[in-house]
């Protein structure tokens, strides 16, 4: 294998050292485990903190319809009301449509702190339209954090431009860094006026994604890879690129499972490409997590979602019913800033808590650092929530679970469940399974699901499944109800096995 | 010597601003080629550029509605791939 964009001579970024900016221990250890700057940029940001997802919202404006590549994961086909996955759209948008939405969006939806770009084409294959959507927010939301996630073929040559507009954070999708694997992800690219084909599509691919990275961190704009995990195509490759991506000074790796169903009308749904199970997902992410902080809470945004992660309000937002609006855009902006700076002193307090040897929440950790054996196994905990950090959310009503690992050393965001599986198709997609079925297959693995409320039947159905509801803890705080579980299971003698030779993340 | 785009096209802005002549503009239900002003990028490109970076097969045709990019030719999926899992899922 050569690696021709790899330049072993790199300098390494200043934040990516060791564990200290992994997802090793608590959120807020991962967050104090950035650089300040890196925090400030961050601390607003739903799709680049673990912290920040659970209280701001985020939209994409879906102005930018061209793309420059094609992915087999992808296909061109807008509009489908039963998928949501990225790519995909209901309304295309000019870019002052674009503006107006989501000004409507920050007026009625206060947790609004980032409009990104990222599709469904790519933003910068579109360059008119995606700088017209930002220039136009620049003035008139300039609370707003702007973004835009590419796949990074023309990044280079377009950096300039991006840097007029105080773009802090961008997402480059990085799926390889060799030839030989692109070549079985993406069929072809447009280059200098021809459609190239292969292995030399690929490279060329690479060379610019690369190049792009690395300008980009050179000008102080956070960068954060997206990869596809596609299991037999580059599912060992990617240990690799998290190396590589991280010497170059990406401050976050995003590894999220394919999505491929023949009903899509991809190559790789239509060729039978499987996607990983969350345990495949699961290892790559904790193999990959000691080379770098990676993300576990991505919701692989539909390209006109709207709202916090994992839900999306898009339906309220049409172009007829933004165009009824009546809206006082100073109140607004009043508004948005008077959330942040409470949500941000909440934090700030639950910092300095965790900070305080003294604190209760935190006294297994305080006493239990020793090297020794283990207290007890780590469990998968998974939980019901709406937002806000807390256990919040009906089990029926849940769309998806946030899964924690629970073990001594405190109470770790490994991912997310739908319960849905990107499809509510009903008939098209029926095979028999109900949705508890899916949701019960969904959570396999986790032997705790919490939630606010839960219904006798699925209470039943669960625990048959080994995995037991609790919803005792309705209204906490995540992490601290996550750990109350885990002494509870272990005060009962449940964890007396520590799973041998697993790695301590 | 003009090009053609037909129905399967999905409005995606990708040929539009590429055209050296101008010739390709928005339209209901779909983008469209003014004949007029095409030249199929004779003298600009070595390529027609919509065909060269349209994604979908067979959305682009030539005088002789044959496709520049027939079925197969942009996704890799064959023609009969794509009928057999049609039908699978039809028949689901």
């Amino acid at each position: 294998m050569d690696f021709p964009a790899f330049d072993q001579t790199a300098p390494a970024s200043a934040h990516a050292s060791a564990c200290s900016a992994g997802s090793c221990g608590s959120t807020a250890a991962q967050m104090n485990g950035l650089s300040d700057e890196v925090r400030r940029k961050v601390q607003n940001h739903p799709c680049y903190s673990e912290e920040a997802h659970h209280h701001f919202a985020r939209m994409h404006a879906a102005v930018a319809p061209a793309c420059n590549i094609q992915c087999n994961y992808c296909n061109r086909k807008y509009d489908c009301s039963n998928e949501s996955r990225p790519g995909v759209v209901s309304e295309l948008l000019t870019p002052e449509q674009a503006i107006n939405k989501t000004l409507a969006v920050a007026a009625a939806i206060p947790q609004l702190s980032v409009l990104g770009i990222a599709g469904p084409g790519d933003p910068l294959a579109n360059p008119e339209r995606t700088f017209a959507t930002f220039r136009g927010l620049a003035e008139k939301a300039p609370d707003l954090k702007l973004c835009l996630s590419t796949n990074g073929l023309v990044l280079p040559e377009q950096i300039d431009e991006l840097a007029k507009y105080n773009i802090e954070h961008v997402t480059i999708t990085i799926n390889c860094v060799d030839p030989e694997v692109g070549a079985k992800i993406y069929p072809w690219i447009f280059w200098n006026n021809r459609r190239i084909r292969g292995r030399a599509a690929a490279k060329i691919l690479i060379a610019q994604q690369q190049k792009g990275l690395e300008m980009l961190v050179a000008r102080g704009i956070l960068v954060k890879v997206n990869s596809v995990l596609i299991p037999g195509v580059n599912d060992q490759h990617l240990r690799e690129v998290s190396r590589i991506v991280k010497a170059k000074g990406a401050f976050l790796h995003n590894v999220t499972p394919l999505i491929a169903e023949a009903e899509h009308g991809t190559f790789f749904g239509l060729m039978g490409q499987r996607s990983p199970r969350a345990d495949e997902l699961k290892a790559l992410q904790d193999d990959c997590a000691g080379d770098m902080a990676m993300m576990r809470h991505c919701r692989q945004c539909r390209a006109d979602a709207v709202g916090l992660l994992g839900e999306d309000r898009g339906a309220e937002f049409t172009l007829d019913k933004v165009a009824a609006m009546e809206i006082d855009h100073q109140a607004a902006l009043e508004r948005r800033l008077a959330l942040r700076a409470k949500v941000a002193a909440e934090l700030e307090s639950k910092r300095a808590r965790a900070a305080t040897p003294g604190d209760p929440a935190r006294q297994v950790i305080a006493w239990h650092r020793q090297p020794r054996a283990a207290l007890g196994r780590s469990v998968l905990i998974a939980v019901a929530s709406r937002g806000s950090g807390l256990i919040n959310e009906h089990f029926g009503h849940a769309r998806e679970f946030l899964v924690y690992e629970a073990s001594e050393a405190g109470a770790r965001l490994v991912g997310q469940r739908k319960t849905d599986l990107y499809c509510s198709g009903g008939e098209t997609c029926g095979d028999g399974e109900t949705v508890l079925d899916r949701t019960i297959r969904a959570l396999a693995g986790c032997e705790r699901v919490l939630c606010s409320k839960i219904g006798i039947e699925p209470w039943g159905r669960l625990e048959a499944a080994g995995i037991k509801p609790d919803g005792e803890h309705g209204m906490e705080p995540i992490e601290d109800a996550v750990m109350a579980v885990w002494r509870e299971m272990l005060a009962a003698g449940l964890l007396a096995t520590p799973v041998a030779g697993k790695r301590c993340a | 010597m003009a090009l053609e785009i037909v129905e399967s096209c999905v409005n995606c802005w990708a040929c539009e601003p590429l055209c050296p002549n101008q010739a390709i503009y928005e339209a209901k239900p779909h983008f469209m080629v003014d004949a007029n002003k095409c030249t199929e990028c004779a003298g600009d490109f070595a390529d027609a550029q919509c065909a060269a970076i349209c994604p979908v097969e067979g959305a682009i045709v030539n005088e002789r509605h044959e496709a520049l990019n027939p079925p197969g030719s942009l996704t890799g999926i064959s023609p009969a791939r794509w009928a057999a899992v049609q039908a699978e899922i039809a028949a689901r």
